[in-house]
């Protein structure tokens, strides 16, 4: 009997196998610009050796080139400028009315049954779509375009902002109301905090967008902004200048999300 | 003050949750609502704080309120209910931001209630860097910030570890005896129930009736002393409950 006691432990001995992990993606700030880097190096290295063509894509440190140049020019201004006011007016409005009207719908029985389905019939519209009507109704110049960026946020910031509020936990408002806590103060003190990692969430997704609707409205009808010159430079081929419009955008769309980024580690720093 | 329930019943839709409930709790008295679960003990608490309305029958407050109070039936959570987004200080002064008392009185009761719950030097921890234990402190310290006639306590030990209730437990007790405040508390537990109630009613399975209403003598900064006879009465308790447990969880299953 000893003998085996003994016996056993080393015969059966096996280390336990790990099998936790994963599931957790961390922030890794350095990757995300050394893939930009890789790709772009890739490019370049691509359109010198000739192993793609300069029809297919543009070099580069040529699109680099248009790009200074364009700031020499003051032209960047001039099609920036407008671009940032349209996207700058028009998202507020669509933006400021589409939380107003998200808490609505989720503070109130009646306002939900009434405007949830009518919510819910524009999402899908393509608001490109409605340009023309816009044109009718606000005049070609500035305020269909406002008037479309502003439709365009307005939709996806009401459904994210009654979701958020919807989540908002039940027990904090019973306990505001347990408190004697006035019904303003229990929206203002409780649901909106509550309800803020929601609604910036849902801005990212507004916020793009807005941009995707603003170039679609400078196309069809501005002589300045970033989308009368991608147009411009579409038209005549011109992929330096193409891809110099584009990479605007894409760094429009990247300096957005940061903010927003910025603003969420600002004011959600309450969450672990 | 002194908190009487007259004839209370409540029905949700078809489920009948309480049936002609009658209890007293008088002034500076604790008393403990014990029962199976799912009797109908938190629909209660709502009902005396009026947060829901009683099918029927009438919860009435009689007396002079304590001087100066702001929210005369005052609730401690299970889960604490902080508001994660505000630091200590700040989830007490919610409570009294609504009355115009002015900022530097609020800023005088905030730090008084920190020091007698012993959070002076936590007053600026958000709640997630909190324990649990410290996190229902500060629940106690926002209750007393508004000076409450009667202290709504649903299982406010409930979330804890044994060891951190163990403690709270006491740091009631204590402050029992400083302030003699006023209580309904909710347990599951009897021992806790026997050291702290001077008041217990027993609940029957749902309906919630109150089966028996027992009465512990031995006051509560004594019960430490005697604890031979605390366990004869949560022995009692048990006895009485035991039943009722059993036959609740049946339901549970069947339903
Ligand atoms: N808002 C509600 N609507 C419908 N039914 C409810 C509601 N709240 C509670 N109930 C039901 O009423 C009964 C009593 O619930 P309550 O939460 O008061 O019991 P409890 O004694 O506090 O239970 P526990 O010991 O588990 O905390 C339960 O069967 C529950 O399902
Ligand atoms: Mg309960």
């Amino acid at each position: 009997m000893p003998d085996q006691n003994e016996m056993a432990p080393s015969k059966n001995r096996q280390e336990v196998e790990f099998r936790g992990g994963g599931f957790s993606p961390k922030p890794m700030a350095i990757i995300g610009p050394v893939v930009f880097v890789v790709i772009i190096a890739l490019m370049e290295w691509g359109t010198r050796t000739g192993w793609i063509t300069n029809l297919t894509l543009p070099r580069p440190s040529d699109v680099f080139k248009t790009f200074i140049e364009l700031y020499q020019s003051g032209l960047l201004f001039e099609h920036l400028l407008p671009s940032l006011t349209r996207l700058a007016v028009g998202s507020v409005m669509g933006i400021s009315a589409g939380i107003g009207l998200g808490v609505l719908i989720g503070l109130f029985t009646l306002i939900r049954a009434g405007l949830l389905p009518v919510v819910a019939a524009i999402f899908p519209i393509p608001k490109i779509a409605l340009l023309p009507l816009f044109i009718i109704w606000f005049g070609i110049d500035e305020g269909s375009k406002y008037a479309l960026i502003a439709l365009g946020t307005f939709t996806p910031t009401v459904v994210s902002t009654y979701g958020a509020v919807d989540n908002v936990d039940r027990s904090l408002i019973r306990m505001g109301q347990s408190f004697g806590l006035s019904w303003f103060s229990i929206v203002r003190k409780i649901v909106l905090p509550g309800a803020l990692p929601g609604i910036l969430s849902g801005l990212r997704i507004s916020l793009a967008i807005a941009i995707i609707l603003l170039v679609a409205a400078e196309m069809l009808g501005a002589s300045y902004g970033i989308g009368a010159y991608i147009l411009e430079a579409g038209s005549l081929y011109d992929l330096e200048r193409l891809f110099v419009g584009v990479s605007i955008l894409s760094i429009l769309g990247v300096t957005i999300s940061w903010l927003i980024g910025r603003i969420e580690r600002r004011l959600l720093n309450w969450r672990s | 003050m002194d908190l009487r329930l007259e004839n209370i019943s409540h029905n949700y839709g078809e489920i009948e949750v309480l049936r002609d409930i009658n209890l007293e709790i008088n002034e500076g008295e604790i008393v403990c609502l014990v029962g199976p679960s799912g009797c109908g003990k938190s629909t209660l608490l709502r009902l005396i704080g009026g947060l829901e309305r009683p099918g029927s029958g009438k919860i009435i407050l009689s007396g002079e309120p304590p001087k100066n109070t702001l929210n005369a039936l005052t609730y401690i959570f299970q889960d604490f209910a902080l508001l994660p987004w505000r630091t200590v200080s700040g989830n007490i002064s919610l409570a009294l931001e609504d009355h115009a008392i002015g900022a530097k009185a609020t800023r005088e009761i905030i730090d008084e209630v920190l020091s007698r719950t012993k959070l002076t030097e936590f007053a600026d921890a958000l709640p997630r860097q909190l324990s649990g234990g410290m996190k229902q402190r500060v629940a106690i310290a926002r209750a007393l910030a508004v000076r409450p006639a009667v202290m709504l306590m649903d299982e406010p030990l409930s979330a804890l570890d044994s060891q951190t209730r163990e403690l709270l437990l006491e740091d009631l007790i204590d402050l029992w005896k400083r302030e003699g405040f006023t209580a309904c508390y909710v347990t599951h537990n009897l021992a806790e129930a026997v050291r702290l109630g001077h008041k217990i009613a027993v609940l029957s399975r749902r309906p919630g009736q109150i089966r028996q209403l027992v009465e512990i003598d031995i006051p509560l900064e004594e019960r430490k002393n005697h604890l031979d006879e605390l366990a004869i009465k949560q022995q009692t308790l048990w006895e009485l409950m035991r039943e009722e447990a059993l036959a609740a969880d049946k339901e549970l299953l069947s339903a």
